[in-house]
């Protein structure tokens, strides 16, 4: 079995995991580790979007 | 009172071995495990769901494992790192080698993606692990 995940596609899930773990591993209190694991989310799907736009304007 | 004798401890580094040494090898076979046997399952729920998963994802996009290899200096560094991520997912790791699992470098996005998935998978488990160390000395609840 082989799946074929599009460049958002992947790096959403990438985002999703990583920030679920380290929302947990980082802060003390359950609504810390909710808030800072939303914030790691939206950076990493900001990030994404902004790069990939970047991305696409400099190869004109 | 315990309590405030696992901080006490804490802080002056004298945590004997015995007290963290159970968490961080369970945690670091099963993704979250340490914390389930430190009674903190809710945790450990969500690190061995997001670790495993990225791992599953990780194969299915046929990454590659990554062996020690040596070669120049960035390529031994490369191997050599991506090695000891990849046996820091625990069984996952040593699961996926029994089967047979041992995907070749290829070109391409998604196998690129899928051997990033594979070490980051190692990385997470590996906070995962430091989290349940700093949980057993009384650094952190």
């Amino acid at each position: 079995m082989k799946i074929n995940l599009s460049h958002f596609e992947a790096a959403f899930l990438f985002s999703l995991f990583t920030s679920v773990v380290m929302g947990i591993v980082s802060k003390r209190t359950d609504v810390e580790r909710r808030n800072y694991g939303a914030y790691c989310f939206v950076c990493f799907l900001a990030a994404l979007v902004g790069i990939g736009w970047i991305m696409k304007l400099g190869h004109g | 009172m315990a309590a405030q004798t696992d901080i006490q401890q804490a802080q002056a580094g004298s945590v004997p071995v015995g007290k963290w040494i159970g968490p961080v090898v369970a945690g670091w076979f099963v993704p979250g495990g340490g914390h389930f046997l430190l009674k903190k399952a809710g945790r450990g729920i969500l690190l061995f769901a997001s670790i495993t998963l990225m791992f599953l994802f990780g194969l299915f996009m046929r990454g590659m494992m990554f062996t020690p290899e040596k070669g120049d200096a960035l390529t031994t560094v490369i191997n050599y790192g991506g090695f000891v991520a990849d046996l820091a997912t625990g069984a996952l790791y040593v699961g996926a080698a029994m089967f047979g699992y041992a995907q070749p470098d290829a070109a391409g996005a998604v196998h690129d993606y899928g051997t990033k998935f594979l070490v980051t998978a190692g990385l997470l488990n590996i906070l995962a692990m430091v989290d349940a160390y700093e949980i057993a000395t009384g650094k952190k609840d």
